[in-house]
């Protein structure tokens, strides 16, 4: 059955012409269709139908005849085949190409008989066979199986190998492969039985009850978790993540395996001492602002004539002003005790300091010093003893928590508010150079070169010292040692005793750094250098009694001021010897103190417990405001302006300050005042909202003219000055 | 004492204050001086609106917080004042 390759000429695919004229004849052999003779009448009857598009031919091409060969070639394989070889790395035509073509397979399950398989089963029939000799079915079932088997193996001999399908050849290959099925069962089920009296019992076996065991678990617990999704909850989350960062990385930084156990110990001992007092100290922040809720609420009328009154009678009155009394701050355990020494912090606008000692050489007690708030006028902030009285205390400008305190035995200390211990953080001691006698003043200088903190202290001994603070101890230099001048009293041999002179005051120069006054138990004011020691650069004899204060004008350069328990007040420019205003206020002067909002204005408290304010540029002669601040018994010892707040704060000799606000008229200033700049300059930004004289919108202003400020106050104060000097020209 | 005592001591014997509490985080009163049940009372109410008024200024901006709280009254005023773990009430009459 091999498909007839024709070999025709390529030409256009003939279609079949059923002609039936007499004329020619095709005979198409493909098509099968051989019109005999015999069919000639036949085919008469019918008409000849021509399509329209058959091929037109002429008699010779119809007359053609066309060769057609059967060959046993394989019409669908290729002529040529080339391979790659990879051996030579080029095309290689291959020769034989394989021309047999597969029409119908069938998988048969017929073996050979003598491959390994048919050889097996050949073997295990031979074994049933022997194996049935008992029963005599099976063994001519065998036989005849045996027999088929033996006729028809020749037969399947002969048959072709492979693909012929052969019915009888396959009947018999199936019923040997029933009967192999079929022997292997056979042997299990032969079974010797007795004929006689053979009795099948069988019992069965009791099955073993079978039961259920279970337990029950309790159920998990339960619990019903809800909450809320805040913004701010995420934004916690979000910062305790980061926090937990940075602590890990923190800890990687700091490895060091002893520390960390040290650590540990600590942590528990922090913790075991924590449970007892844990719920309270926590508190301690919330306790301090309910504190001073409640005394808002208390002096609710205080509060708000601080912030808000402004006495409107002033207008009325003719330049004169008034102090409004505001809070006042006592303390029990300070009652006794007298204000030694007021002091404002310069970064905490509304937190003094006031250090309690007492003046008096006879009744000397223990100090104490406070610093409170104005937002809290019934309890300090902090709370310090000493054992000698405070006489002075200056806060640090760029550390607002060290202070510097000097006592009535001559010592100075320096307190740490950040470590809130009763004892203060260093402390001079007979050994590291005290002095004597008391210490009137310390003033905070600026750091060393080495980065140190460092302050002068004035006592009357004479000595003025430099105290700095190295490696946490405070180490003394004396700087100045005060000599009265032209009193050098003459020893029988020669020697030249120089009577120490004492120093009750100083002050720096604002601008000058080394240059300072120091004001004497004698009256004199000595105008000193950091530089030279032994000598001063100029001597001014201010007056009959010590001097009490010394402090430079804030603005002008030149000037300063002095007062003294000889009841006046001296005005000075520093370069003429004898002082441009004097004051007689009729009682022993306890401080002055300049304003820090402008160069005319300065407060005076005296012993008979009256509060006086000047302003030069209002009235030269006559305090603008006089008015008894406290009991005529109290004397008043210190005052100091607030560097923001129109208030300032006057401390008496019972231990009481009391808060006094100044009235308008005390705090005038000229139309186009920018002192502003000054005042920052100075270190008294934010700027007082109510500097700027009378502009309620005092920012107004403050771009448009940019050097005007200092001058200004300034040259108010020069004009005033010179209108003097030339009258003491004159005279 | 502690520091923290003081000041409760002191803020209970300033002019005015009729009543201090302090209150834990889930509403129970720790301390008082004032009666059990105005306790209770005052714990619970001002535990709710704290909370709620300190949720309403950290939604606002997660970045501020609440510092205090005060409710003033035709009788009295009453001052809370949160912390991490605790409340501090206290309440007061300022105006005699």
């Amino acid at each position: 059955m091999l498909p007839a390759s024709a070999k025709a000429p390529h030409k256009q695919p003939h279609k079949q012409s059923i002609s039936i004229g007499r004329g020619t004849r095709k005979r198409d052999e493909d098509s099968g269709t051989e019109v005999g003779e015999g069919t000639d009448e036949w085919a008469q009857s019918k008409a000849t139908v021509r399509p329209p598009d058959q091929l037109e031919l002429t008699d010779t091409e119809l007359k053609e005849e066309f060769t057609r060969i059967l060959t046993a070639n394989n019409p669908h394989a290729p002529q040529n085949i080339v391979r790659y070889s990879f051996k030579e790395g080029t095309y290689k035509p291959i020769g034989f190409v394989n021309q047999l073509a597969v029409h119908y397979t069938q998988v048969g399950n017929l073996i050979p008989k003598d491959s390994d398989e048919g050889r097996r089963q050949h073997y295990r029939d031979e074994l049933v066979a022997v194996s049935y000799q008992g029963s005599q079915e099976s063994v001519k079932v065998i036989s005849e199986t045996g027999n088929l088997e033996e006729d028809e193996e020749p037969k399947e001999l002969e048959t072709e190998p492979g693909s012929q399908t052969d019915v009888p050849a396959a009947g018999a290959a199936e019923k040997v492969t029933e009967e192999e099925l079929m022997t292997p069962k056979q042997p299990k089920e032969r079974k010797l039985t007795n004929q006689f009296n053979f009795s099948e019992r069988a019992s069965q076996t009791y099955n073993n009850p079978v039961r259920d065991r279970e337990c029950q678990t309790e159920p998990p617990p339960r619990t019903n978790f809800s909450a809320t999704a805040n913004q701010w909850e995420i934004y916690d989350a979000y910062v305790e993540e980061l926090e937990k960062q940075e602590k890990t990385k923190e800890k990687e930084k700091a490895k060091t395996p002893v520390a960390k156990k040290s650590g540990k110990m600590a942590m528990r001992k922090l913790t075991s001492m924590e449970s007892q007092t844990d719920d309270l100290i926590k508190l301690s922040q919330a306790a301090k602002i309910m504190e001073r809720m409640v005394n808002q609420n208390t002096y609710d009328d205080i509060a708000q004539d601080f912030k808000y009154y402004d006495d409107a009678a002033d207008e009325y009155r003719d330049q004169v002003g008034t102090l409004l009394p505001l809070w006042k701050f006592q303390n029990d355990k300070a009652k006794r005790l007298s204000v030694t020494a007021l002091c404002w912090n310069p970064k905490y606008r509304d937190l003094f300091a006031v250090g309690y000692g007492s003046y008096d050489f006879m009744k000397q007690s223990r100090g104490m010093l406070l610093l409170y708030s104005l937002k809290n006028p019934s309890f300090p902030e902090y709370m310090f003893s000493s054992n000698s009285g405070v006489m002075c205390l200056d806060i640090h400008v760029d550390h607002p928590y060290l202070v510097a305190v000097g006592h009535y035995d001559g010592n100075v200390a320096i307190y740490n508010l950040k470590k809130p211990h009763s004892q203060p953080s260093f402390c001079s001691s007979a050994k590291s150079g005290k002095h004597s006698d008391p210490v009137w003043q310390v003033k905070w200088q600026k750091d060393d070169m080495d980065q140190n903190l460092n302050f002068f202290s004035v006592s009357s001994d004479g000595r003025i010292v430099s105290w700095t603070l190295v490696k946490r101890k405070l180490v003394h230099v004396d700087v100045i040692k005060l000599k009265v001048e032209g009193s050098t009293t003459e020893v029988p041999e020669g020697l030249q005793l120089h009577p120490v002179g004492c120093g009750t005051a100083f002050d720096f120069h604002k601008e000058i750094d080394y240059m300072f006054l120091v004001g004497t138990e004698e009256g004199r004011i000595y105008k000193c250098s950091k530089s030279y020691s032994s000598q001063f650069l100029d001597t001014y004899d201010a007056h009959n009694m010590s001097v009490d204060t010394v402090s430079w004008n804030p603005y002008h350069t030149k000037v300063f001021m002095s007062c003294s328990s000889d009841w006046t007040v001296k005005i000075w420019d520093h370069t003429i010897k004898t002082p441009m205003f004097i004051y007689d206020l009729n009682s022993a002067v306890g401080d002055v103190a300049w304003a820090p909002y402008s160069s005319t204005v300065f407060a005076a408290v005296t012993t008979d417990g009256k509060a006086y304010i000047f302003d030069l540029a209002i009235n030269k002669y006559e305090a603008i405001c006089i008015q008894p601040v406290a009991a005529k018994k109290n004397r008043l010892t210190h005052v100091q302006f607030n560097l923001i707040h129109p208030i300032i704060i006057v401390g008496d000799d019972r231990g009481h300050i009391i808060s006094l606000k100044l009235s308008p008229n005390l705090r005038k200033m000229p139309k186009d005042n920018l002192s502003q700049r000054h005042l920052e300059s100075h270190g008294l930004f934010p700027l007082p909202l109510w500097v700027s004289g009378h502009s309620s919108q005092p920012w107004e202003k403050k771009g448009q003219e940019v050097q005007k400020g200092p001058a200004v106050e300034i040259a108010k104060l020069d004009k005033l000055l010179n209108l003097v000097r030339e009258v003491k020209i004159k005279t | 004492m502690t520091d923290v005592e003081e000041t409760l001591k002191r803020i209970q014997s300033h002019k005015g204050v009729i009543g201090t509490m302090v209150v834990n985080a889930e509403g129970i009163p720790i301390r008082t001086t004032l009666d059990n049940s105005t306790t209770v009372q005052y714990a619970g109410l001002l535990h709710h609106l704290t909370m709620k008024a300190k949720s309403t200024v950290r939604d606002i901006d997660p970045q501020n917080d609440l510092t205090f709280l005060r409710i003033r009254s035709k009788k009295h005023e009453i001052m809370v004042a949160p912390d991490k773990e605790y409340l501090l009430i206290v309440i007061q009459n300022p105006c005699e």
